[in-house]
């Protein structure tokens, strides 16, 4: 019984094939078959070559460059006179003392601007005029230059490391209390009305459910407040200090000493490169730990 | 009968528009007697949940009061459990510490607490996702671990507002027989909003019919099948009159509402 329902039903699939095939036989000289385009990914050793291939060709043709006088020594100087300051700098120079001087004024302005920042922003839940009327000074301070204040803050807090901090504080702070207030609006209104529901007081709202949502967006901003906590040094350097690797940079490029400049800047990314993965690691660390 | 645990007595809701004077509840009055499964259906914008948000004290009607018990209780939180459509479980507590919320917010001490969840958890079905958080879960266990947290926190009267509205079917059909199990287990009063018609017939002692515009109960219908139900019950011919009977009643509101938007 079985047998010719299977063989009926083999006929009829055959019969389906060999019309879809012609439908398809006619369309195939007016549009050729197109495949998925598929990027083929290369090893990563090959990938790792060609990048350390890259940087050695740029270092051998600037260094040839400039031995052969087709690149300006005096402007451009050269990676060999550049690694030879860079020794300099770090056995008889300031290397340490300049390297700790920043790192201290980004950490220190890193830390102060985002929980005044994270606070301010989460102030703003308890209540609404109040938010209302903060708005718009908070926006203008976020337009603003806050770099263009700099000469003021340093005017105000002196040459030493509190101007620093203010600056690195006055770039952090805005975006800590505008991402913190952005979390504070993303409440569920739902959750609230579960926890009222359940008799809860302000205070019982704010500490279980305000503040453990926005803690993911406070999180979120850790990444960019370092960035900018370290330009803020920078820019309070450059204007007046005594210490720090903007200083250096200010200072070698006024006496034409630019293999210093770039000694300066490079150990400057380090340090920028290893606290931005310190911080995406706490990043990563915390949010583990908030999602359970 | 027994006596009243909830008495919505007179209660009308008034919104100033720009267009004039909203009535979102027109003088609903509905008294649940005490560990009674009552149920609200009616179409979309009867003020279903205005009545519920009145109820658990976080909108003040424009006229009437709320009574629990005979005392007034009009305009104050935390008398009655309210579990809303969404179960919003916080996703960074455990399964356990989100079940708790109701007795912790009340100063329950959070180990003694704990302590009366976990039997619970284990003997309604969630046993092993203790410590599990709630996006490890499914439709289902999220909305019975809402359940349970309007549950536990301790008040004789609960408010469903379509817990499983969002369910697949299969899946609320057990929720509802979960539901009538825990129901009878505790002896809580219940009030149930639904769009269910089925639901609601099934769950209720009596099924409470509303009309739209301006948002008021047209019927009251008793519901007398016996209890415990099992789903035969819903292909009885009583269980047809009654659904044929809310259906009409319904319809009939849908149409007039037509008539009244042409």
């Amino acid at each position: 019984m079985t047998i010719p329902q299977t063989s009926a039903k083999i006929v009829a699939t055959n019969t389906v094939a060999t019309w879809t095939a012609d439908a398809t036989g006619g369309a195939a000289s007016a549009k050729p078959a197109r495949r998925l385009p598929v990027q083929k990914d290369w090893p990563t050793w090959a990938i790792v070559t060609v990048q350390i291939g890259i940087l050695i060709g740029v270092i051998a043709f600037w260094e040839i460059g400039a031995n052969t006088g087709f690149i300006d020594k005096f402007f451009w100087s050269h990676p060999s006179a550049i690694y030879h300051t860079l020794t300099i700098f770090f056995t008889t120079g300031d290397a340490f003392t300049d390297i700790a001087f920043t790192f201290r004024s980004t950490i220190l302005g890193f830390l102060i601007g985002t929980f005044a920042g994270s606070a301010l922003g989460l102030s703003f839940w308890w209540s609404k005029n109040y938010a209302t009327i903060a708005q718009p000074y908070i926006i203008c301070f976020e337009s603003l230059p806050k770099l263009a204040l700099a000469p003021l803050i340093v005017l105000v807090f002196g040459i030493g490391i509190a101007s620093k901090i203010a600056v690195a504080t006055a770039l952090t702070l805005v975006v800590s209390t505008l991402t913190t207030f952005a979390g504070v609006k993303a409440v569920d209104p739902d959750g609230e009305k579960l926890f009222y529901s359940l008799g809860a007081s302000r205070l019982q709202v704010f500490r279980k459910l305000v503040m453990p949502s926005c803690l993911p967006w406070i999180i979120s901003v850790l990444r960019v407040n370092i960035g900018l906590a370290l330009t803020g040094a920078i820019v309070g350097e450059f204007i007046a200090s005594q210490h720090g690797l903007g200083r250096t940079i200010i200072y070698a490029g006024q006496t034409y000493d630019i293999a210093l400049v770039w000694v300066a800047v490079s150990v400057l990314s380090a340090l920028a490169i290893a606290m931005y993965v310190t911080v995406s690691w706490i990043e990563r660390m915390l949010h583990r730990g908030v999602k359970g | 009968m027994p006596s009243t645990k909830l008495l919505i007595d007179d209660v009308s809701m008034k919104f100033a528009t720009p267009a004039g004077v909203f009535h979102a509840l027109d003088h609903v009055g509905l008294s649940v007697p005490r560990g009674w499964f009552v149920s609200l259906i009616g179409p979309s914008g009867c003020g279903k949940s205005t009545i519920f948000n009145i109820v658990a004290g976080l909108q003040e009607p424009s006229e009437g009061r709320i009574l629990i018990d005979g005392v007034d209780a009009t305009g104050t939180i935390g008398r009655v459990g309210y579990m809303l459509q969404k179960d919003l479980l916080l996703p960074w507590r455990t399964l356990t510490d989100n079940i708790i919320l109701g007795m912790e917010i009340q100063g329950v001490k959070l180990a003694e607490a704990r302590a009366r969840a976990l039997p619970l958890l284990r003997r309604y079905g969630l046993a092993g996702f203790e410590n599990a958080y709630p996006r490890a879960l499914s439709g289902g266990m999220r909305q019975r671990a809402a359940l349970l947290r309007t549950l536990l926190f301790d008040t004789d009267v609960i408010l469903l507002d379509e817990p499983f509205g969002a369910l697949d079917a299969q899946t609320k059909l057990r929720m509802q027989e979960w539901l009538l199990q825990l129901w009878g287990d505790f002896g809580k009063t219940v009030v149930f909003v639904t769009h269910d018609v089925e639901e609601a017939i099934f769950l209720s002692d009596e099924v409470h019919v509303m009309g739209t515009r301006p948002g008021r109960i047209i019927e009251a219908i008793p519901v007398v099948l016996p209890r415990p139900r099992t789903r035969a019950c819903t292909t009885t011919p009583d269980f047809m009159a009654l659904k044929e009977r809310c259906l009409h009643l319904l319809h009939s509101q849908a149409v007039s509402s037509i008539e009244d938007a042409a």
